[in-house]
C-alpha cells in the first residue's frame, strides 16, 4: 500500500456530484483531459469525406458541405473515460448516426469506426443507431478542436469515450466483429462503463 | 560506487525531503534522503509517485539535478495547469515523504562512450537540470573537455542555477539566449535558439563532438534538427523530451 | 499534449524487461528503421502507453496497465536488442 502524500490531491475530483451520474470506479473532473495514441492529425476541411463502407466499396460519403446540411442537434451529455475520470453535462453540436446510416445495409451488425491517423473502434450497429450515437463537430458552442477530434468525431456517450472515435472519417458495416485500436490492446470488447467494462475479460 | 549496474529490480521506495532551495520563482529544488539508493549516472531521473487520501495516484519523471555521490536532488519547475508540479514546487515541505524509484536511464547519460569528445549541450528551459548534474560531474572527475552550454531561457530571472554556471572554468562556457524579455544593456543573446544560432556556436562535426539537447518536444526537435543539418551524425546527438503544458 | 520520446518511460521499461532499455536498440517492423528506444515518439496521456516510429509513425509497442499487470504488444517492433551494459 503506497503511502498517502501528504496534502496531495492531484486533479480537481468533485466528490459531491450526483452519484447516480457517475459509473463506478469512475471521479468528476471539471477538466477535459487530452488522451492521444498518436499525433493531431490535421484535415483540411476542403479535403475532408465522411463515408459509410462496406466490403471496400464506399456506400455513401459527405463532404464537410454535405454533412453540415443534415440536420443538426445540440445534445447535452456525460462522458466517461476509461482512465477513470467522467465530465457531466457536456455539450456537443453533431448530426445523429442514425441520419448517416438511412440509406445504409442494417443486415451488417457492426461497424469500425476509422479515423484519419489509423485509429479504429468497434461498435455493434445497435449502439450507433437509436439516437446513441452522432457525428459531433461542436463542443461547447465552439467548432471541435483539433486536440479533442476535431473536425468531428464520433459521439457514443453511453460507451467508455475510447469508443468515441477523435477524428472519425467513417464507418465500415461489418458482418462481424471486428477488435479496434484499443480493443486489440486489451480493453474491452463492448466498454459499457455501468458495468465497468474496462477491460478484456471484465 | 556510482550506479553502473543495470541489471536487478528498479522498485519504489520512500524518500524524505531534505533542503529546498527557490532557484526562481516558478522553479525549486529538491534534495531527497533516499535510503536504499545505489549512486546515479549524470543525465539520469527517477520517477516520483504521489498517492492522495483517496487512493488517487499520478506519476512524473524528474531528472537527477545532483552529480553522482551527491546527496539527491532534483529541481521541479511549477508547470501553470500542472498537477503534480505545483506540489512539489509550492507545497512539499523537509521532512515530507515521497515515492521515487530510480536512477533511471543509460541512453541520456554521460560519459557516454569515451569523455574526450569535445561536449554541446544545449538546454530549453527546465531542459537545463540533467545539465547541471554533467556539469558538476565533469568537475568532480577534473575533466577539461571542451563543453558549451547553450541555455535557452525566457529572461534572466527565469535562469536556473545561475550562480553556480557563471563560474566559468576549465574548458567550460555558458551562452545564455534569453528569449522574451533581456535586461537593460544585455550583452548576451537574444531570441530562440535556431540554426544560425547553432552554426555559431555548435562544435565542428570535425571536432567529433557529441550534443545532449533537453527541454520540450518543440525545441529538442529544431535543435536536434539543426546539429543534423550541420553535419552532427544522428547518432552523436542524445536527447531527452520533457513534457510542457499540460503534463506537469 | 506533446508527445514525449522513450526517456519518459525509462521506469515503465525497467519494470517490463528487468533492466535499463532506454539505450536498446529497435528496429521497426513496418518501415526498418533502427535506432535507440530513446528516441521514440511516446504517448501517455492515453489509456496506455502507445511508442511509435520516429521514422514512419507506426506503432512499435504498446503496454497497457491491468491490476497492477503490464500488458506488453511488441508486435511493432522486428527487434529489440539490449545494449551491452
Amino acid at each position: 500500500m503506497s503511502p498517502i502524500s501528504r496534502g496531495f490531491h492531484g486533479r480537481h475530483r468533485d466528490a459531491t456530484a450526483d452519484t447516480d451520474r457517475v459509473p463506478p470506479g469512475q471521479f468528476v473532473t471539471t477538466d477535459f483531459p487530452v488522451l492521444s495514441a498518436g499525433p493531431t492529425p490535421y484535415t483540411p476541411l476542403e479535403s475532408w469525406s465522411f463515408s459509410i463502407t462496406q466490403g471496400g466499396d464506399t456506400v455513401k460519403s459527405w463532404s464537410w458541405r454535405d454533412l453540415q446540411a443534415l440536420p443538426v442537434e445540440d445534445i447535452t451529455v456525460d462522458i466517461h473515460c476509461v482512465t477513470r475520470w467522467s465530465k457531466l453535462d457536456t455539450r456537443w453540436r453533431g448530426v445523429s448516426v442514425d441520419a448517416l446510416l438511412a440509406e445504409a445495409d442494417r443486415d451488417a451488425r457492426y461497424v469500425l469506426a476509422f479515423c484519419d491517423g489509423g485509429y479504429t473502434t468497434n461498435l455493434p450497429i445497435a449502439d450507433v443507431t437509436g439516437g446513441q450515437a452522432w457525428v459531433a463537430f461542436g463542443y461547447d458552442d465552439q467548432p471541435l478542436q483539433p486536440e479533442h477530434g476535431g473536425p468531428a468525431r464520433l459521439l457514443v456517450p453511453h460507451l467508455y469515450f475510447w469508443k468515441s472515435a477523435k477524428w472519425v472519417r467513417g464507418l465500415e458495416l461489418l458482418a462481424a466483429d471486428e477488435p479496434g485500436f484499443w480493443e486489440r490492446y486489451g480493453y474491452n470488447n463492448y466498454g459499457d462503463p455501468w458495468r465497468e467494462q474496462r477491460y478484456a475479460g471484465d | 560506487m556510482a550506479g553502473t549496474a543495470v541489471r536487478g529490480r528498479l522498485t519504489w521506495q520512500v524518500a524524505t525531503v531534505g533542503a529546498v532551495v527557490d532557484e526562481t520563482p516558478a522553479v525549486r529544488t529538491i534534495e531527497l534522503d533516499v535510503p536504499d539508493w545505489a549512486g546515479h549516472r549524470a543525465g539520469q531521473h527517477l520517477d516520483v509517485r504521489l498517492t492522495a487520501d483517496d487512493g488517487y495516484v499520478a506519476e512524473r519523471s524528474y531528472s537527477l539535478a545532483s552529480a553522482p555521490g551527491e546527496p539527491v536532488a532534483i529541481t521541479v519547475e511549477r508547470l501553470p495547469d500542472g498537477e503534480v508540479s505545483p506540489y512539489l514546487a509550492d507545497d512539499l515541505r523537509a521532512g515530507d515523504e515521497i515515492e521515487i524509484r530510480g536512477p533511471i536511464g543509460g541512453y541520456f547519460v554521460w560519459p557516454w562512450q569515451e569523455i574526450v569528445s569535445p561536449l554541446l549541450l544545449v538546454a530549453g528551459g527546465s531542459g537545463v537540470v540533467p545539465f547541471r548534474s554533467i556539469l558538476r560531474h565533469r568537475a568532480d572527475l577534473g575533466s577539461t573537455t571542451p563543453t558549451r552550454l547553450l541555455y535557452s531561457a525566457r529572461s534572466l530571472e527565469d535562469v536556473i542555477y545561475r550562480a553556480e554556471l557563471d563560474v566559468v572554468r576549465n574548458g567550460l562556457e555558458v551562452i545564455y539566449t534569453l528569449t522574451r524579455q533581456q535586461p537593460p544593456s544585455w550583452p548576451g543573446r537574444a531570441g530562440r535558439v535556431n540554426d544560425a544560432m547553432l552554426r555559431e556556436i555548435a562544435w565542428l562535426p570535425s571536432q567529433r563532438p557529441i550534443a545532449y539537447v533537453c527541454g520540450p518536444t518543440a525545441f529538442v526537435e529544431t535543435v536536434a534538427t539543426g546539429l543534423v543539418g550541420l553535419g552532427y551524425p544522428a547518432d552523436r546527438v542524445k536527447t531527452e523530451r520533457f513534457g510542457g503544458m499540460g503534463g506537469g | 499534449m506533446d508527445a514525449l520520446d522513450g526517456n519518459a518511460i525509462g521506469g515503465l521499461l525497467h519494470e517490463i524487461f528487468g533492466m535499463e532499455m532506454t539505450a536498446a536498440t529497435g528496429t521497426c517492423a513496418n518501415c526498418g528503421a533502427v535506432g535507440p528506444v530513446a528516441e521514440t515518439v511516446v504517448y501517455l496521456q492515453a489509456p496506455g502507453t502507445v511508442m511509435r516510429c520516429r521514422s514512419c509513425t507506426a506503432v512499435l509497442m504498446v503496454v497497457v496497465r491491468r491490476a497492477g499487470v503490464n500488458c506488453v504488444d511488441l508486435s511493432g517492433m522486428a527487434a529489440l536488442e539490449p545494449t551491452a551494459a
